[in-house]
């Protein structure tokens, strides 16, 4: 718990720096940085797909960022702070924090998931974990749910992908143009 | 301070800190990175809610009986849902860093009011 807290404060603060950072270059390391603590929290709390998910995406959207942040040759940029605007995203942001600090006072704590100790309980996460290896022959409940119990939603991702990568190669190709 | 909801209020405070630089900043490179820490946020929320105190992840083993596994497991259902949010967040940023590449060679700019005074 104290560790947890360590690693999302480390986060928290990779994510300040990211934001406020006056290179570009700075912004990109410190979101890796933040992405980075994030897969070890993934890691700590019982989830090694995702922190290898983590990982590996980060490293992705490194290598794209940095792709447009060199771009440019001077990577730093003058920052002309508005002080309304500044002020205005500080209250909705702070305002954001209080009310999910009023709506987490009625939420179960943390720890104590929302599964039954029944194991007859029909919530959701009992009957994948009483009957997914029966049902999936997965050891892996996180793959079973991913590729046999939700393996519409997996197909719905793959289509998202690959109309990102269509969207991509819509945007950045450079035959076909014919601007005067 | 109720020490039970700290960890859901560090990650609100994450999506918070992303919110902000998709509100404030003008540099396009600051917007993605602020979408991406919204991203970040959300999935640490999510996973937070799934978590059991001292939870094992859901992987069953050869010498484990089914109960006990039972009462030690974290959620698996959170855990599938953030894995398909990660891979839809990369497929989003790889989408955005195309546009602020192609406004970049057309504007030779990031700066978004910059963008908006030249008029085409």
């Amino acid at each position: 718990m104290a560790i947890l807290i360590v690693l999302s404060l480390f986060v928290i603060l990779a994510a300040i720096v990211a934001v406020e950072a006056k290179d570009l270059l700075s912004t990109v390391i410190s979101i890796g940085a933040a992405g980075l603590m994030l897969s070890v929290i993934f890691l700590m709390l019982g989830a090694p797909d995702l922190a290898i998910t983590q990982v590996v995406v980060e490293v992705l959207c490194l290598v794209l960022l940095i792709r447009t942040a060199i771009l440019r040759e001077d990577t730093t940029f003058e920052a002309r702070r508005d002080r309304f605007i500044v002020a205005a995203g500080l209250v909705g942001a702070g305002l954001l924090v209080a009310v999910a600090y009023a709506a987490l006072q009625a939420m179960v704590g943390f720890g104590n998931p929302l599964m039954a100790a029944d194991p007859e309980s029909l919530t959701l996460a009992n009957q994948y974990l009483n009957h997914g290896l029966e049902k999936t022959g997965a050891a892996n409940y996180v793959m079973a749910v991913l590729l046999d119990f939700r393996a519409y939603d997996t197909l719905g991702e793959a289509t998202v992908i690959f109309c990102s990568i269509i969207g991509v190669y819509a945007v950045i190709r450079k035959v076909g143009k014919t601007t005067t | 301070m109720n020490l039970q909801t700290l960890p859901f209020l560090l990650a609100m405070i994450v999506v918070a800190v992303g919110l902000y630089a998709v509100v404030c900043k003008k540099n396009l490179i600051k917007i993605i990175v602020g979408i991406i820490i919204l991203d970040y946020g959300a999935n640490l929320f999510l996973m937070l809610t799934g978590y059991r105190e001292n939870g094992l992840a859901p992987i069953r083993t050869a010498n484990m009986n089914a109960d006990n596994f039972l009462n030690s497991s974290v959620d698996p259902v959170p855990q599938a849902l953030i894995l398909t949010s990660i891979v839809i967040g990369l497929g989003t940023v790889a989408l955005m860093t195309a546009l602020a590449i192609r406004i970049y060679e057309k504007y030779e700019t990031f700066d978004i009011s910059e963008i908006k005074q030249l008029k085409g």
